[in-house]
């Protein structure tokens, strides 16, 4: 377990902003105690200082996960995000979908989100945006990449993608085995 | 109120939905009946037509003898009434005077009437009463002596009258009246014949019918009906005929109950320790049936009221689980898969037994606390605490099973759990690494007897040696479990022991050995159901504050088999009683590093509290120290005894052989690692 590098840091930050914008400024001063990223068998962790202070008492290989895992580095040293982020993206999303009851359980079984499952989308979301998504009930199920930009969209024949799949919460079910 | 008695109702008798008769329903019946004929003999016509009659009568009593000399009908009937009985001797008071009487007066009075009768009587020569035209002719004596018995007061000659009086209803009811009597008088006969078939004594079959039994392919329903009888039997021994002993029913049944729940015959041998025979059949057929799925709510994302609507919406039938807890639910039945909604994925609950919750509402973790869980795969129990704490303070989790890690860490972060730490160690080096926590639950793996419904792999493959070697390991966690508890928390201090085994061995025998081995006690569990833990079983006594603890059961509780001890530390100091003295010197050693870890361990701030506290520690245990120097010399000599004596509720015979065979089992496990 070690803080991260400037490099780190910054491809990690780069794609958050992504989804969260400038809020990641409140992701990193937070009123109710410190909070810090760690790196931890390539995966990092977002979590409180008091908490770390008790971690560091555990031997490496014998730590499996603290706090929040936000997500990993790979092997080419890019950021990718993992579905266990959304309780942190969420709050904080700046471009949100929300997607028809229909078509749901067709976005957690890690489908792209159709035309004619779009609900609703945040008014002036660009193409390749990050957004989250959420259910029609405001129950966030994951997030991606906006495909077409609310424009675009509203004239669009259904079966087009609208919002690219990046990761779902049925990836607890799906990937229990590599989510952390 | 209750169910109205409608005399003119029959009560349907045989097997059917309505078929259970109100008890004592008969003596109503009659009551009421009784009432309506006494009320019904005397309405206005009939009292009339009493009046003149009585006028007449004085006037016939003059004329008595005549009526012998009467018509043909009179004859007949006469004719009829001599079988019976009739002479001269009891002539006083057998009725058919007055039925003599009765024609001379319809002759009077009524010829219509009787002209009547004397035609029906020739028509069908078997009747002579109107009211009786439906009954056999064989029943006709008897249902008339009956009138002539039930009148109150009045002739028979009045009751003939009535008769005619008497609206259909009323005759109907007359006759049903009769009918009932005389099936009573059948049913009564039936009933003794009844008793008769089960004072029969239940034969206990020989080793040799039952060895020839095992040659046969299985009847499981004769099985059955045996374990019934056998119950039956030892529920009312002395009076089981013959003089079979006790130990040879419970054999027999022992067997049975293997066979026919498919039971080895150890599990079947150590439950039946556990519960009296008839508890024993609730508890295996409890165990056949699944528990129903419950749900506990996440609040740290959602409400219950939100997430019943939101499942009531998705088509799960629900409802709340009971009123000890404010977050759970029953699940009866569902359109979706439960383990799959996006609700479930989103993290608003978590599918968890009833069971499993209990050990955390009694271990009532408190925010901005230190909590461990020492085994906490699959994390149940874990988000349940850091839910409590409203995901302030520390979680720690650990399984010593890093492969099942992977569930709690999947677990613990859909349900939005912050403030855990996942740890891989094995529970008896937790002391080692940390210390100093406020609360501690130990769901310590056990050999699953309490979850057979869930397993029921375990009604076979476990045997003696599988629950004494989970009974060790216990022992170690638990022993592991107080050392990282830190007695001078100001909120806690609180460990919380349970298993999902139902076993003495794994249980009270385990908390006992604690109790005697740490300076802690029981304490109320704070759950207001569940049954007292053993404090005496078979040749084991345990302490009495044993009681506090609590076991669940299936068929008593309908959740999964559990038990519950929750623990007060209330020093650091490791006693240095007799027994701790003689114990082995490395666990000494062990001991006190771990001491000396968990001052090293604490924050700063925390630091010179831990020194003022070890100075009160060093006085508590200046005084054992002296004992044990006083004892030093005595303590060389005694070790060997002393170490018998470490499990002090075995005999000593017993004792060795189980130490010897944990310390095997100690050496085989250091060598394999």
């Amino acid at each position: 377990m070690r803080p991260l590098t400037d490099e780190e840091t910054r491809t990690m930050f780069e794609k958050l902003s992504k989804y969260i914008g400038e809020n990641i400024k409140l992701l990193v001063d937070r009123p109710d105690g410190t909070y810090c990223f760690r790196l931890h068998n390539d995966r990092v962790y977002y979590v409180s200082e008091k908490i770390l202070k008790l971690a560091t008492n555990i031997a490496r290989e014998k730590l499996v996960s603290l706090g929040t895992c936000f997500g990993k580095f790979t092997k080419t040293q890019k950021f990718r995000l993992h579905i266990t982020a959304l309780d942190y993206l969420a709050p904080y999303a700046k471009y949100k979908v929300w997607v028809k009851p229909g078509a749901e359980q067709s976005f957690l079984y890690g489908n792209h989100v159709l035309k004619s499952g779009l609900g609703r989308i945040t008014e002036n979301t660009a193409q390749y945006q990050g957004v989250i998504v959420y259910s029609m009930a405001d129950v966030p199920l994951g997030f991606g990449v906006a495909a077409k930009s609310t424009q675009e969209c509203r004239r669009l024949d259904p079966m087009t993608i609208v919002v690219f799949h990046q990761a779902d919460v049925g990836e607890y079910i799906r990937h229990e085995d590599t989510l952390t | 109120m209750g169910r109205k008695l409608d005399p003119l109702k029959k009560v349907p008798r045989g097997p059917g939905r309505k078929a259970k008769k109100q008890p004592g329903a008969e003596n109503e019946l009659g009551k009421i009946l009784n009432d309506d004929s006494e009320y019904k003999r005397m309405s206005s016509r009939s009292r009339q037509r009493a009046s003149r009659r009585r006028k007449n009568e004085e006037k016939a009593s003059v004329k008595k003898p005549e009526p012998k000399q009467n018509g043909a009908a009179t004859e007949n009937l006469q004719g009829k009434r001599k079988p019976v009985g009739f002479s001269d001797d009891n002539a006083e008071w057998l009725k058919p005077v007055k039925k003599m009487k009765k024609e001379e007066e319809s002759d009077e009075e009524m010829e219509e009437e009787s002209g009547e009768e004397t035609l029906d009587q020739e028509k069908s020569d078997g009747e002579e009463e109107e009211g009786s035209d439906n009954e056999k002719p064989g029943a006709l004596d008897f249902s008339d002596s009956d009138d002539l018995q039930d009148d109150f007061g009045g002739s028979s000659e009045d009751d003939d009258d009535e008769k005619e009086a008497l609206l259909p209803i009323e005759k109907a009811a007359g006759k049903q009246k009769k009918k009932m009597q005389r099936e009573k008088a059948k049913e009564k006969d039936s009933d003794i014949q009844l008793n008769v078939d089960a004072d029969e004594h239940f034969t206990l079959p020989t080793s040799e019918e039952i060895e020839k039994e095992l040659s046969v392919p299985l009847d499981l329903s004769g099985v059955q009906d045996r374990i019934k009888d056998v119950v039956a039997v030892l529920q009312d021994f002395s009076n089981r005929g013959g003089d079979r002993s006790r130990q040879e029913y419970l054999a027999v049944l022992r067997q049975d109950l293997a066979t026919y729940y498919s039971y080895g015959i150890f599990m079947i041998e150590t439950l039946s320790e556990l519960f009296p025979v008839s508890e024993l059949v609730d508890f295996l057929e409890a165990c056949e049936v699944q528990r129903p799925v419950t749900i506990r709510t996440n609040t740290l994302k959602t409400r219950r009221r939100d997430l019943a609507q939101a499942l009531i919406n998705r088509g799960v039938n629900l409802d709340p689980l009971g009123k000890w807890s404010k977050t759970g639910l029953v699940i009866y039945d569902s359109s979706v898969p439960v383990g799959a909604t996006p609700e479930y994925l989103a993290g608003h609950y978590m599918l968890q037994g009833g069971s499993s919750m209990l050990p955390v509402i009694a271990l009532a973790p408190q925010e901005n606390e230190r909590v461990l869980d020492m085994c906490c795969a699959p994390g149940g129990k874990t988000s349940y605490v850091a839910q409590l704490m409203k995901n302030t303070g520390v979680v720690v989790a650990n399984d010593m099973n890093a492969d099942r890690l992977r569930s709690v860490v999947g677990n613990l972060h859909r349900l939005g759990v912050t403030n855990c730490i996942v740890s891989n160690y094995d529970g008896r080096q937790i002391p080692k690494v940390l210390g100093g926590f406020d609360r501690v639950l130990l769901d310590a793996p056990c050999s699953g007897t309490g979850v057979i419904s869930k397993d029921p792999a375990v009604k076979t493959n476990k045997t003696l040696l599988d629950i004494q070697r989970c009974a060790h390991m216990q022992k170690e966690l638990i022993l592991s479990a107080i050392d990282a508890l830190d007695a001078q928390s100001s909120t806690g201090g609180f460990l919380v022991y349970c298993t999902c085994s139902i076993t003495v061995e794994e249980n009270e025998c385990v908390v006992d050995y604690a109790l005697k081995k740490r300076n802690v006690k029981l304490v109320p569990t704070g759950l207001d159901f569940g049954k007292e833990g053993f404090i005496r079983f078979k040749e084991r006594r345990f302490h009495q504050s044993l009681r506090l603890t609590r076991r669940f059961y299936p068929h008593t509780h309908n959740m999964e088999g559990f038990f519950i001890a929750k623990f007060r530390k209330f020093s650091n100091t490791v006693p240095s009683t007799k027994e701790a003295a003689e114990a082995s010197s490395t666990e000494q050693t062990e001991n006190t590093t771990e001491e000396t870890k968990e001052v090293t361990t604490e924050g700063g701030q925390k630091k010179n509290q831990k020194k003022q506290n070890q100075t009160v520690a060093v006085k508590n245990q200046n005084q054992p120290a002296k004992k044990q120097n006083q004892n030093s010399p005595h303590k060389k000599t005694q070790q060997k005894p002393g170490k018998k004596q470490a499990h002090g509720a075995f005999p000593k015979k017993q004792a060795q052989k189980m130490k010897q065979k944990q310390k095997f089992l100690a050496k085989k496990k250091r060598k394999s690692k």
